[in-house]
Protein backbone atom coordinates (compact mmCIF):
# COMPACT_ATOMS: atom_id res chain seq x y z
CA UNK A 1 0.00 0.00 0.00
CA UNK A 2 1.61 3.42 -0.97
CA UNK A 3 2.29 5.45 1.83
CA UNK A 4 -1.06 7.63 2.94
CA UNK A 5 0.24 11.57 2.87
CA UNK A 6 -2.98 12.77 3.78
CA UNK A 7 -4.36 13.69 7.29
CA UNK A 8 -5.35 10.84 9.63
CA UNK A 9 -8.24 11.00 12.39
CA UNK A 10 -6.88 11.72 15.79
CA UNK A 11 -9.02 8.71 17.55
CA UNK A 12 -10.15 9.67 20.78
CA UNK A 13 -12.89 7.16 22.74
CA UNK A 14 -15.25 9.61 22.65
CA UNK A 15 -14.97 8.98 18.39
CA UNK A 16 -13.86 5.77 18.33
CA UNK A 17 -17.45 3.88 17.56
CA UNK A 18 -17.34 6.14 14.68
CA UNK A 19 -14.08 4.92 13.39
CA UNK A 20 -14.76 1.30 13.94
CA UNK A 21 -17.62 1.64 12.61
CA UNK A 22 -15.69 3.35 9.15
CA UNK A 23 -13.14 -0.13 9.61
CA UNK A 24 -15.98 -2.42 8.84
CA UNK A 25 -16.90 0.11 6.08
CA UNK A 26 -20.67 0.95 7.97
CA UNK A 27 -21.01 5.00 8.00
CA UNK A 28 -22.86 5.11 11.91
CA UNK A 29 -25.08 7.79 12.42
CA UNK A 30 -26.04 9.02 16.31
CA UNK A 31 -29.40 8.82 17.50
CA UNK A 32 -30.17 10.64 20.60
CA UNK A 33 -32.37 7.71 23.18
CA UNK A 34 -33.75 10.87 25.17
CA UNK A 35 -35.20 13.14 22.12
CA UNK A 36 -34.70 10.77 18.77
CA UNK A 37 -32.47 13.66 17.22
CA UNK A 38 -29.58 12.52 15.37
CA UNK A 39 -26.30 14.36 14.33
CA UNK A 40 -23.10 14.26 12.44
CA UNK A 41 -20.00 14.84 13.21
CA UNK A 42 -20.66 12.30 16.55
CA UNK A 43 -19.99 13.94 19.91
CA UNK A 44 -20.68 13.05 23.56
CA UNK A 45 -23.57 14.66 24.01
CA UNK A 46 -26.62 15.16 21.86
CA UNK A 47 -26.39 18.87 20.34
CA UNK A 48 -30.31 19.22 20.76
CA UNK A 49 -31.05 17.99 24.46
CA UNK A 50 -27.33 17.56 25.45
CA UNK A 51 -28.10 14.05 27.10
CA UNK A 52 -25.46 11.70 26.54
CA UNK A 53 -27.41 8.66 26.24
CA UNK A 54 -26.54 7.91 22.43
CA UNK A 55 -26.41 5.54 19.91
CA UNK A 56 -24.89 4.31 16.69
CA UNK A 57 -27.13 3.74 13.94
CA UNK A 58 -25.97 2.02 10.19
CA UNK A 59 -26.28 4.60 7.89
CA UNK A 60 -27.32 3.45 4.56
CA UNK A 61 -24.93 5.16 2.88
CA UNK A 62 -26.92 6.95 0.51
CA UNK A 63 -26.78 10.17 0.11
CA UNK A 64 -26.85 13.07 -2.33
CA UNK A 65 -24.30 16.48 -3.31
CA UNK A 66 -25.66 19.43 -1.33
CA UNK A 67 -22.70 21.55 -2.38
CA UNK A 68 -19.30 20.63 -3.72
CA UNK A 69 -16.06 22.65 -5.16
CA UNK A 70 -13.57 21.52 -7.19
CA UNK A 71 -9.99 22.10 -5.86
CA UNK A 72 -7.36 23.77 -8.16
CA UNK A 73 -4.81 24.77 -5.75
CA UNK A 74 -4.57 24.21 -2.36
CA UNK A 75 -1.45 23.56 0.44
CA UNK A 76 -3.48 20.87 1.96
CA UNK A 77 -0.94 17.74 3.20
CA UNK A 78 -1.46 14.81 0.56
CA UNK A 79 -4.05 16.65 -1.87
CA UNK A 80 -1.85 19.43 -3.69
CA UNK A 81 -0.39 16.95 -5.36
CA UNK A 82 -4.04 15.13 -6.49
CA UNK A 83 -5.19 18.30 -8.05
CA UNK A 84 -7.96 18.92 -8.46
CA UNK A 85 -9.63 16.76 -6.44
CA UNK A 86 -13.38 17.51 -4.81
CA UNK A 87 -14.76 18.74 -1.46
CA UNK A 88 -18.37 18.46 -0.75
CA UNK A 89 -21.12 18.43 1.74
CA UNK A 90 -23.60 15.53 1.22
CA UNK A 91 -26.56 14.64 2.90
CA UNK A 92 -26.94 11.60 3.51
CA UNK A 93 -30.33 9.70 3.45
CA UNK A 94 -31.07 9.65 7.57
CA UNK A 95 -30.52 13.53 7.38
CA UNK A 96 -27.55 14.71 8.25
CA UNK A 97 -24.95 16.68 6.48
CA UNK A 98 -21.37 15.38 6.02
CA UNK A 99 -18.07 17.20 4.84
CA UNK A 100 -16.53 14.47 2.25
CA UNK A 101 -14.45 14.47 -0.53
CA UNK A 102 -16.67 12.80 -3.87
CA UNK A 103 -14.04 10.72 -5.69
CA UNK A 104 -14.31 7.63 -8.63
CA UNK A 105 -15.83 10.50 -10.68
CA UNK A 106 -15.28 13.46 -12.99
CA UNK A 107 -15.48 16.76 -11.55
CA UNK A 108 -17.11 18.01 -14.84
CA UNK A 109 -20.22 15.86 -14.28
CA UNK A 110 -20.76 16.73 -10.80
CA UNK A 111 -24.06 18.21 -9.46
CA UNK A 112 -26.14 19.78 -6.37
CA UNK A 113 -28.70 16.92 -5.92
CA UNK A 114 -26.80 14.06 -7.60
CA UNK A 115 -26.81 10.84 -6.05
CA UNK A 116 -23.73 9.05 -4.31
CA UNK A 117 -23.25 6.75 -1.69
CA UNK A 118 -20.63 6.00 0.83
CA UNK A 119 -17.20 4.17 -0.39
CA UNK A 120 -14.10 3.73 2.08
CA UNK A 121 -10.48 3.60 1.88
CA UNK A 122 -8.50 1.19 3.82
CA UNK A 123 -5.51 3.18 4.84
CA UNK A 124 -4.43 1.69 7.81
CA UNK A 125 -4.61 -1.25 9.90
CA UNK A 126 -7.18 0.99 12.38
CA UNK A 127 -8.11 3.59 9.77
CA UNK A 128 -10.80 3.31 6.83
CA UNK A 129 -11.55 7.04 5.59
CA UNK A 130 -15.14 7.35 4.25
CA UNK A 131 -16.17 9.31 0.88
CA UNK A 132 -18.52 9.36 -1.57
CA UNK A 133 -18.85 8.34 -5.14
CA UNK A 134 -21.72 8.66 -7.72
CA UNK A 135 -24.25 5.67 -7.38
CA UNK B 1 -27.45 53.38 21.30
CA UNK B 2 -24.77 52.62 23.12
CA UNK B 3 -23.10 54.52 25.77
CA UNK B 4 -19.52 54.70 24.23
CA UNK B 5 -17.81 56.64 21.23
CA UNK B 6 -14.93 55.35 18.91
CA UNK B 7 -12.87 58.32 19.85
CA UNK B 8 -9.54 57.35 17.51
CA UNK B 9 -8.61 54.82 14.70
CA UNK B 10 -5.05 54.16 13.02
CA UNK B 11 -4.03 51.73 9.89
CA UNK B 12 -0.74 50.07 9.90
CA UNK B 13 0.15 51.31 6.04
CA UNK B 14 2.58 48.72 5.20
CA UNK B 15 1.47 46.14 3.04
CA UNK B 16 4.91 44.20 3.56
CA UNK B 17 7.12 45.24 6.79
CA UNK B 18 9.84 44.21 8.68
CA UNK B 19 8.42 45.37 11.52
CA UNK B 20 7.48 42.31 14.18
CA UNK B 21 3.53 41.79 14.99
CA UNK B 22 3.96 43.41 18.36
CA UNK B 23 5.45 46.46 16.47
CA UNK B 24 2.97 47.15 14.43
CA UNK B 25 0.50 46.97 17.21
CA UNK B 26 2.59 49.45 19.24
CA UNK B 27 3.00 51.70 16.37
CA UNK B 28 -0.96 51.64 15.77
CA UNK B 29 -1.56 51.67 19.30
CA UNK B 30 0.35 55.19 19.78
CA UNK B 31 -1.21 56.62 16.24
CA UNK B 32 -4.64 55.70 17.37
CA UNK B 33 -4.37 57.45 20.99
CA UNK B 34 -2.83 60.36 19.25
CA UNK B 35 -5.82 60.22 16.89
CA UNK B 36 -7.78 60.66 19.84
CA UNK B 37 -5.93 62.85 21.66
CA UNK B 38 -5.64 60.23 24.15
CA UNK B 39 -1.88 58.84 26.31
CA UNK B 40 -1.17 55.61 26.63
CA UNK B 41 -1.58 56.27 30.82
CA UNK B 42 -5.32 56.83 29.55
CA UNK B 43 -5.73 53.20 28.42
CA UNK B 44 -7.46 50.97 31.06
CA UNK B 45 -9.13 48.52 28.88
CA UNK B 46 -7.70 45.98 26.37
CA UNK B 47 -8.66 43.68 23.84
CA UNK B 48 -6.88 41.63 21.02
CA UNK B 49 -7.52 38.02 19.63
CA UNK B 50 -5.00 35.15 21.39
CA UNK B 51 -4.20 33.46 17.96
CA UNK B 52 -1.15 35.02 17.42
CA UNK B 53 1.54 32.61 18.41
CA UNK B 54 2.23 33.50 21.86
CA UNK B 55 0.75 37.36 20.96
CA UNK B 56 -2.21 36.91 23.14
CA UNK B 57 -3.13 39.86 25.16
CA UNK B 58 -1.03 38.48 27.81
CA UNK B 59 2.27 38.90 25.15
CA UNK B 60 1.06 42.52 23.97
CA UNK B 61 0.04 44.13 27.17
CA UNK B 62 3.51 42.87 28.31
CA UNK B 63 5.13 44.73 25.42
CA UNK B 64 3.26 47.81 25.63
CA UNK B 65 3.64 47.67 29.49
CA UNK B 66 0.14 48.90 29.58
CA UNK B 67 -2.11 47.98 33.35
CA UNK B 68 -6.12 47.51 32.04
CA UNK B 69 -8.55 46.81 34.87
CA UNK B 70 -10.53 45.12 31.71
CA UNK B 71 -8.91 42.61 29.61
CA UNK B 72 -10.89 40.39 26.26
CA UNK B 73 -9.34 37.94 24.26
CA UNK B 74 -12.37 37.19 21.74
CA UNK B 75 -10.90 35.23 19.15
CA UNK B 76 -13.40 34.06 16.72
CA UNK B 77 -11.84 34.61 13.60
CA UNK B 78 -11.66 38.09 11.48
CA UNK B 79 -14.50 39.43 13.06
CA UNK B 80 -12.81 39.60 16.56
CA UNK B 81 -12.09 43.16 16.01
CA UNK B 82 -15.62 43.83 15.07
CA UNK B 83 -17.07 41.94 18.39
CA UNK B 84 -14.41 43.76 20.62
CA UNK B 85 -15.94 47.22 20.08
CA UNK B 86 -19.36 45.66 21.40
CA UNK B 87 -17.58 44.28 24.10
CA UNK B 88 -15.36 47.29 25.02
CA UNK B 89 -18.88 49.31 24.70
CA UNK B 90 -20.39 47.08 27.14
CA UNK B 91 -17.26 47.09 29.56
CA UNK B 92 -17.52 50.94 29.33
CA UNK B 93 -21.42 51.29 30.31
CA UNK B 94 -20.61 48.57 33.17
CA UNK B 95 -17.50 51.31 34.34
CA UNK B 96 -15.44 48.32 34.31
CA UNK B 97 -12.98 51.05 32.08
CA UNK B 98 -12.94 54.35 30.65
CA UNK B 99 -11.15 54.24 27.80
CA UNK B 100 -10.70 50.62 25.54
CA UNK B 101 -7.76 49.93 23.27
CA UNK B 102 -8.16 47.23 20.30
CA UNK B 103 -5.33 46.14 18.54
CA UNK B 104 -4.14 44.09 15.62
CA UNK B 105 -0.61 43.29 14.02
CA UNK B 106 0.08 40.39 11.29
CA UNK B 107 3.12 39.85 8.98
CA UNK B 108 0.82 36.81 6.91
CA UNK B 109 2.40 37.99 3.42
CA UNK B 110 6.21 38.30 4.52
CA UNK B 111 6.22 35.29 6.32
CA UNK B 112 4.62 33.50 3.40
CA UNK B 113 1.25 32.34 5.04
CA UNK B 114 -0.92 31.09 2.42
CA UNK B 115 -4.22 32.24 4.02
CA UNK B 116 -6.67 31.21 1.96
CA UNK B 117 -5.26 28.12 0.49
CA UNK B 118 -3.34 26.43 3.54
CA UNK B 119 -4.49 23.30 5.11
CA UNK B 120 -7.53 24.46 7.86
CA UNK B 121 -6.75 22.64 10.76
CA UNK B 122 -6.51 24.20 13.96
CA UNK B 123 -6.12 21.49 16.64
CA UNK B 124 -9.86 20.78 17.09
CA UNK B 125 -12.12 17.81 17.88
CA UNK B 126 -14.06 18.28 14.96
CA UNK B 127 -10.75 18.21 12.65
CA UNK B 128 -10.97 14.29 12.61
CA UNK B 129 -14.19 14.41 10.81
CA UNK B 130 -13.03 17.75 8.46
CA UNK B 131 -9.63 17.70 8.37
CA UNK B 132 -8.99 14.94 6.08
CA UNK B 133 -10.80 16.08 3.18
CA UNK B 134 -7.95 19.08 2.01
CA UNK B 135 -10.12 21.71 3.20
CA UNK B 136 -9.10 25.31 2.61
CA UNK B 137 -10.32 28.71 3.43
CA UNK B 138 -11.21 28.85 -0.27
CA UNK B 139 -12.88 25.89 -0.58
CA UNK B 140 -15.12 26.56 2.49
CA UNK B 141 -16.16 29.83 1.22
CA UNK B 142 -16.62 28.54 -2.33
CA UNK B 143 -19.05 25.41 -1.39
CA UNK B 144 -21.58 28.04 -0.55
CA UNK B 145 -21.04 30.33 -3.61
CA UNK B 146 -21.88 26.99 -5.50
CA UNK B 147 -24.77 26.70 -4.11
CA UNK B 148 -25.98 29.79 -4.47
CA UNK B 149 -25.48 29.92 -7.62
CA UNK B 150 -27.36 26.46 -8.19
CA UNK B 151 -30.59 27.68 -6.03
CA UNK B 152 -30.89 31.10 -6.51
CA UNK B 153 -28.86 31.58 -10.28
CA UNK B 154 -26.24 33.34 -9.04
CA UNK B 155 -23.76 33.49 -11.49
CA UNK B 156 -19.46 34.37 -11.52
CA UNK B 157 -20.30 37.62 -13.22
CA UNK B 158 -22.18 38.85 -10.65
CA UNK B 159 -19.74 38.06 -7.99
CA UNK B 160 -17.47 39.76 -9.75
CA UNK B 161 -18.97 42.86 -9.82
CA UNK B 162 -18.11 43.08 -6.03
CA UNK B 163 -14.35 42.68 -6.91
CA UNK B 164 -14.27 45.12 -9.68
CA UNK B 165 -16.17 47.83 -7.18
CA UNK B 166 -13.43 46.95 -4.14
CA UNK B 167 -10.86 47.75 -6.74
CA UNK B 168 -11.67 50.81 -7.81
CA UNK B 169 -12.08 51.91 -4.29
CA UNK B 170 -8.44 50.86 -3.71
CA UNK B 171 -7.68 52.67 -6.76
CA UNK B 172 -8.40 55.76 -4.72
CA UNK B 173 -6.65 55.04 -1.53
CA UNK B 174 -2.82 55.52 -1.94
CA UNK B 175 -2.02 52.72 0.30
CA UNK B 176 -3.65 49.85 -1.15
CA UNK B 177 -2.29 46.88 -2.16
CA UNK B 178 -3.73 46.40 -5.87
CA UNK B 179 -4.64 49.63 -7.34
CA UNK B 180 -5.15 48.88 -11.48
CA UNK B 181 -8.83 48.57 -12.25
CA UNK B 182 -9.69 45.11 -13.32
CA UNK B 183 -13.37 44.06 -15.43
CA UNK B 184 -15.92 41.37 -14.38
CA UNK B 185 -13.97 39.70 -17.17
CA UNK B 186 -10.66 40.02 -15.67
CA UNK B 187 -12.31 38.19 -12.62
CA UNK B 188 -14.10 35.65 -14.41
CA UNK B 189 -10.75 34.68 -16.31
CA UNK B 190 -8.55 34.66 -13.79
CA UNK B 191 -7.56 31.33 -12.95
CA UNK B 192 -10.10 28.64 -10.60
CA UNK B 193 -9.08 28.50 -7.42
CA UNK B 194 -11.87 26.47 -5.96
CA UNK B 195 -14.78 26.27 -8.10
CA UNK B 196 -16.44 28.60 -8.62
CA UNK B 197 -14.38 30.97 -6.77
CA UNK B 198 -11.48 32.67 -8.95
CA UNK B 199 -8.41 34.58 -8.42
CA UNK B 200 -10.23 37.33 -8.36
CA UNK B 201 -12.80 36.78 -6.03
CA UNK B 202 -10.36 35.94 -3.11
CA UNK B 203 -9.15 38.56 -0.99
CA UNK B 204 -5.29 39.93 -1.24
CA UNK B 205 -2.38 38.55 1.56
CA UNK B 206 -0.05 41.06 2.97
CA UNK B 207 1.37 42.25 6.37
CA UNK B 208 -1.05 44.93 8.55
CA UNK B 209 -2.70 46.20 11.84
CA UNK B 210 -4.39 48.91 13.21
CA UNK B 211 -5.48 49.87 16.99
CA UNK B 212 -9.22 51.30 17.55
CA UNK B 213 -9.55 53.44 20.73
CA UNK B 214 -13.39 53.33 22.57
CA UNK B 215 -14.25 55.63 25.21
CA UNK B 216 -16.91 56.97 27.78
CA UNK B 217 -18.71 59.48 26.27
CA UNK B 218 -17.74 62.14 29.04
CA UNK B 219 -14.47 62.09 27.81
CA UNK B 220 -15.73 63.75 24.61
CA UNK B 221 -14.97 67.26 25.40
CA UNK B 222 -10.78 65.96 26.44
CA UNK B 223 -10.65 64.58 22.90
CA UNK B 224 -9.19 65.64 19.60
CA UNK B 225 -12.44 65.19 17.14
CA UNK B 226 -15.55 64.72 18.26
CA UNK B 227 -16.23 61.31 18.68
CA UNK B 228 -18.05 58.85 16.27
CA UNK B 229 -21.08 57.16 18.07
CA UNK B 230 -22.14 53.41 17.96
CA UNK B 231 -25.38 53.45 17.59
CA UNK B 232 -25.64 49.34 17.27
CA UNK B 233 -23.89 46.67 17.97
CA UNK B 234 -24.50 42.51 17.79
CA UNK B 235 -22.46 39.02 16.95
CA UNK B 236 -23.87 35.65 16.52
CA UNK B 237 -22.45 32.46 15.50
CA UNK B 238 -23.62 30.42 12.58
CA UNK B 239 -22.25 26.73 12.47
CA UNK B 240 -22.73 23.78 11.31
CA UNK B 241 -25.77 22.48 13.68
CA UNK B 242 -25.00 18.95 14.01
CA UNK B 243 -25.51 18.28 10.43
CA UNK B 244 -28.90 20.08 9.65
CA UNK B 245 -27.51 23.26 8.38
CA UNK B 246 -28.85 25.72 6.09
CA UNK B 247 -25.42 27.04 4.40
CA UNK B 248 -26.99 29.99 2.81
CA UNK B 249 -27.88 31.92 5.57
CA UNK B 250 -25.42 33.30 7.40
CA UNK B 251 -25.17 35.19 10.80
CA UNK B 252 -25.33 38.03 9.43
CA UNK B 253 -29.28 37.41 9.68
CA UNK B 254 -29.44 36.87 12.82
CA UNK B 255 -26.70 40.24 13.61
CA UNK B 256 -28.85 42.45 10.70
CA UNK B 257 -32.30 42.46 12.63
CA UNK B 258 -30.98 43.03 16.09
CA UNK B 259 -28.53 45.94 14.80
CA UNK B 260 -30.93 48.45 12.75
CA UNK B 261 -34.15 47.65 15.32
CA UNK B 262 -31.24 48.97 18.30
CA UNK B 263 -30.03 51.68 15.94
CA UNK B 264 -33.76 52.85 15.20
CA UNK B 265 -32.58 53.12 11.57
CA UNK B 266 -33.65 52.03 8.29
CA UNK B 267 -31.24 49.99 5.45
CA UNK B 268 -31.89 53.20 3.32
CA UNK B 269 -30.15 55.42 6.34
CA UNK B 270 -27.30 53.53 5.41
CA UNK B 271 -24.35 55.93 3.49
CA UNK B 272 -21.76 53.35 3.31
CA UNK B 273 -20.94 49.64 4.43
CA UNK B 274 -18.16 48.03 5.30
CA UNK B 275 -18.59 44.61 4.89
CA UNK B 276 -16.07 41.41 5.22
CA UNK B 277 -14.51 41.16 2.11
CA UNK B 278 -12.74 37.45 2.11
CA UNK B 279 -14.32 36.09 -0.92
CA UNK B 280 -16.90 37.42 -3.06
CA UNK B 281 -19.47 35.44 -1.87
CA UNK B 282 -19.08 36.86 1.51
CA UNK B 283 -20.46 40.05 0.78
CA UNK B 284 -22.94 39.26 -1.47
CA UNK B 285 -24.24 36.50 1.33
CA UNK B 286 -23.86 39.51 4.07
CA UNK B 287 -25.76 41.68 1.60
CA UNK B 288 -28.54 39.48 1.59
CA UNK B 289 -28.83 38.34 5.40
CA UNK B 290 -28.29 42.21 6.44
CA UNK B 291 -31.66 42.57 4.57
CA UNK B 292 -30.40 45.16 1.89
CA UNK B 293 -32.14 42.88 -0.09
CA UNK B 294 -34.01 39.66 -0.64
CA UNK B 295 -32.25 36.38 0.03
CA UNK B 296 -30.97 35.33 -3.36
CA UNK B 297 -31.54 38.24 -5.08
CA UNK B 298 -27.92 39.45 -4.55
CA UNK B 299 -26.82 38.36 -7.70
CA UNK B 300 -28.96 41.07 -8.90
CA UNK B 301 -28.52 43.71 -6.08
CA UNK B 302 -24.77 43.87 -6.95
CA UNK B 303 -25.03 44.85 -10.26
CA UNK B 304 -25.06 48.24 -12.17
CA UNK B 305 -22.54 49.93 -9.53
CA UNK B 306 -24.72 49.92 -7.12
CA UNK B 307 -21.66 49.04 -4.39
CA UNK B 308 -19.30 51.70 -6.31
CA UNK B 309 -18.68 55.30 -4.64
CA UNK B 310 -21.65 57.31 -6.50
CA UNK B 311 -23.74 54.15 -6.25
CA UNK B 312 -26.80 53.53 -3.36
CA UNK B 313 -24.25 51.75 -1.39
CA UNK B 314 -20.53 52.02 -1.47
CA UNK B 315 -18.96 49.15 0.19
CA UNK B 316 -15.52 49.05 1.24
CA UNK B 317 -14.54 52.17 0.18
CA UNK B 318 -10.39 51.61 1.51
CA UNK B 319 -10.33 48.77 -1.43
CA UNK B 320 -11.25 46.31 0.96
CA UNK B 321 -9.64 42.58 1.74
CA UNK B 322 -9.98 41.87 -1.83
CA UNK B 323 -7.82 45.01 -3.22
CA UNK B 324 -6.20 46.90 -0.30
CA UNK B 325 -5.34 44.63 2.52
CA UNK B 326 -5.99 41.53 4.61
CA UNK B 327 -3.17 39.71 7.04
CA UNK B 328 -5.44 36.96 7.74
CA UNK B 329 -8.03 38.85 10.14
CA UNK B 330 -9.46 42.26 8.67
CA UNK B 331 -12.36 43.27 11.13
CA UNK B 332 -10.55 46.26 12.60
CA UNK B 333 -10.05 47.87 9.19
CA UNK B 334 -13.64 47.83 8.33
CA UNK B 335 -14.09 49.64 11.79
CA UNK B 336 -11.41 52.24 10.83
CA UNK B 337 -12.59 52.98 7.41
CA UNK B 338 -16.10 53.16 8.51
CA UNK B 339 -14.74 55.78 11.23
CA UNK B 340 -13.10 57.71 8.10
CA UNK B 341 -15.77 58.05 6.49
CA UNK B 342 -17.82 59.41 9.37
CA UNK B 343 -15.56 61.90 9.99
CA UNK B 344 -15.25 62.99 6.44
CA UNK B 345 -11.41 62.24 6.56
CA UNK B 346 -11.48 59.91 3.17
CA UNK B 347 -10.09 62.30 0.55
CA UNK B 348 -10.96 61.13 -2.88
CA UNK B 349 -12.84 58.01 -1.62
CA UNK B 350 -14.89 60.19 0.53
CA UNK B 351 -18.98 59.25 0.64
CA UNK B 352 -20.77 62.52 0.27
CA UNK B 353 -22.38 64.08 3.25
CA UNK B 354 -21.63 60.58 4.69
CA UNK B 355 -23.83 60.39 8.44
CA UNK B 356 -24.76 56.22 9.27
CA UNK B 357 -22.03 53.27 8.41
CA UNK B 358 -22.63 49.97 8.88
CA UNK B 359 -19.69 47.29 9.59
CA UNK B 360 -19.86 43.62 9.06
CA UNK B 361 -17.11 41.30 10.34
CA UNK B 362 -17.99 37.69 9.29
CA UNK B 363 -14.75 35.45 11.06
CA UNK B 364 -14.08 31.51 10.42
CA UNK B 365 -15.62 29.96 7.30
CA UNK B 366 -19.04 30.51 5.46
CA UNK B 367 -18.80 26.41 4.83
CA UNK B 368 -18.84 25.17 8.47
CA UNK B 369 -18.54 27.82 11.12
CA UNK B 370 -18.26 31.24 11.63
CA UNK B 371 -19.04 34.56 13.49
CA UNK B 372 -20.86 37.62 12.64
CA UNK B 373 -20.48 41.03 14.00
CA UNK B 374 -22.47 43.72 13.04
CA UNK B 375 -21.81 47.11 13.98
CA UNK B 376 -23.64 50.37 12.93
CA UNK B 377 -21.85 53.55 13.45
CA UNK B 378 -23.12 57.36 13.33
CA UNK B 379 -21.63 60.79 12.87
CA UNK B 380 -20.48 62.69 16.41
Amino acid sequence: MAEYTKPLPEITPESRPFWQGCKRHQFLVQRCRACGARQHYPRGVCASCWSDDLEWLPSSGRATVYSFTVTHRTQARGFRDELPYVLAWVELEEGVQVLTNLVGCDPATLAIGMPVRVTFEDVNADVSIPRFTPA
Amino acid sequence: MRSAVIAGVYEFPERTTTRSVLEIQALSARAALADAGLAPKDVNGYFTVGTNPGVGPLATVDYLNLHPTYIDGTTIGGSSFVAHVNHAAAAIAEGRCRVALITYGSTARSSGIAVGTRERIAGEYVDQFEGLYGISTVGLYALVAQRHMHVFGTTSAQLAEIAVACRRHAGLNPVALYREPITVDDVVKSPMISSPLHLLDCCVITDGGGAVVVVHPDLARDLRTPPVRLLASAEAIAHTSAGHRDYLVSAAAETGPRAFAEAGVTHDDIDTAMIYDSFTITVLMTLEDLGFCKKGEGGRFVEGGRLQLGGALPINTDGGGLSSNHPGMRGIFLVIEAVKQLRGECGDRQVKDCRVALVHGTGGTLGTRHSGATLILGRA
